[in-house]
């Protein structure tokens, strides 16, 4: 089975191989894929939608369909996730409370809870090991600016690279970054199922929304132009303002996005303890 | 003969995505752990992502993003397309990575349920399980 597998690993490789005799040649400015449709985005994408960063401006504007239904994709993969992993009703696990000041641990099993609030009892994961404050304050201090950074390269899509989904995925990371540094409750108490849920869907629905405000108002669907009607601006400045508006809702889905999946596959879809 | 040689030389960036390429299809086919599979997958993607990456480039050409607003002085000049890299592969790519990762969290969310399910990741394993059941 093996041998069979190498031999056609090497076949198909050499086929390969073969094949890119045809291909142009790295670097070739005349190459077919650069030939018709690219400059036209290149000459005109500034004067057409305003937006000097171009990848931005094919993106979301002259490729829009393609990524709304890639932000769809993400938001399918986080349902997915749900789907196949929470569980609701399991059998409660058995939890662990450490003593803050004498470090004893207190196995507690069944329905029987420590109130969360507690000064002297903390929950901890069933593979704890002691932390080290360092990593905790440092990742605490950071997450802020990692926000910051997050909303400023969805924001400045525009200008420089940058744009929904790699924003997205820094602000998502933010959170990973608590829930590796802390444990997966700190998180969930502030960034809820209920919330990343209805953040996940809601932008999906932004982008659709702005796609569907473009048809009401008479243009085509996602053919920013149209908003020029209700907003003070032209129509090339419309559209440069409609690919701001769908590259947050790309931002919402894909962090929203990020952080279900981890939440799902850390903790087996139970959302009490993660890695 | 020559002229055979450095055509394929010169096209080694192409060699490169197909043996990566033929690295995580090796992977896929002939590894047994699940986990290994799921590596395979995304080894073949980041060979795609490569392929098209390279596609996209220029000589001498810079990223997609114009210098504009006129405010540096030599005023509008005119835009040349061979001067910027194709934005086209860079676009189709940057969405595909995002949902390459969303993906290898379906994966892996699949291989947990197997794991659940079966109390192994090794195909043969698992895969003798169910002839049992039958």
């Amino acid at each position: 089975m093996r041998k069979l597998a190498l031999l056609s690993i090497c076949i198909s490789g050499l086929l390969l191989i073969y094949a890119t005799g045809d291909f142009p040649s790295f670097g070739d400015p005349h190459s077919p894929a650069a030939e018709h449709l690219s400059p036209h985005y290149i000459e005109q994408a500034l004067e057409e939608t305003s937006v000097p960063n171009i990848v931005s401006a094919v993106l979301a504007d002259y490729r829009g369909y393609d990524t709304m239904f890639e932000t769809v994709v993400v938001f399918s993969a986080a349902l997915a996730c749900f789907f196949l992993l929470r569980v609701h009703n399991a059998s409660p696990r058995r939890r662990f409370y450490r003593h803050n000041l004498t470090g004893v641990v207190l196995h507690v099993s069944g329905e029987k809870k420590i109130p969360e609030g507690s000064v002297h009892f903390e929950r901890i994961d069933s593979k704890w090991t002691p932390q080290t404050p360092i990593v905790r304050i440092v990742s605490r201090l950071l997450t802020p600016f990692i926000q910051l950074f997050g909303l400023y390269v969805i924001f400045h899509g525009h200008q420089s690279p940058g744009g929904g989904f790699q924003g997205g995925v820094i602000l998502g990371a933010s959170f990973l970054l608590l829930a590796l540094s802390h444990d997966l409750r700190f998180v969930i108490g502030r960034v809820g199922e209920r919330f990343l849920s209805i953040f996940n869907s809601a932008g999906v629905l932004l982008y659709s929304g702005v796609g569907l405000v473009c048809l009401g108002l008479g243009g085509n669907f996602l053919d920013y132009s149209a908003l020029s009607a209700i907003m003070p601006v032209g129509e090339v400045a419309a559209r440069s303002w409609g690919i701001l508006f769908v590259e947050i809702g790309v931002g919402m889905t894909v962090m929203a996005s990020m952080i279900l999946i981890y939440n799902n596959v850390a903790s087996e879809g139970r959302w009490d303890e993660g890695l | 003969m020559d002229t055979v040689i450095s055509t394929f030389l010169g096209k080694y960036n192409y060699w490169i995505y197909i043996a990566l390429m033929m690295l995580g299809l090796w992977a896929i086919i002939a590894k047994n752990n699940m986990i290994k599979k799921i590596i395979g997958l995304n080894i073949f993607q980041t060979g795609i992502i490569l392929f098209y990456i390279s596609i996209s480039a220029k000589k001498n050409a810079t990223i997609p993003i114009l210098m504009h607003h006129g405010g540096h002085g030599g005023g509008h000049e005119a835009i040349h397309a061979v001067n910027y890299v194709n934005p086209l592969p860079q676009v189709l790519m940057l969405t595909a990575i995002v949902v390459s990762v969303a993906t290898l969290g379906v994966a892996l969310a699949l291989s947990i349920r197997l794991y659940q399910q079966y109390k192994s990741l090794e195909e043969d394993e698992i895969l003798t399980q169910l002839r049992e059941e039958q």
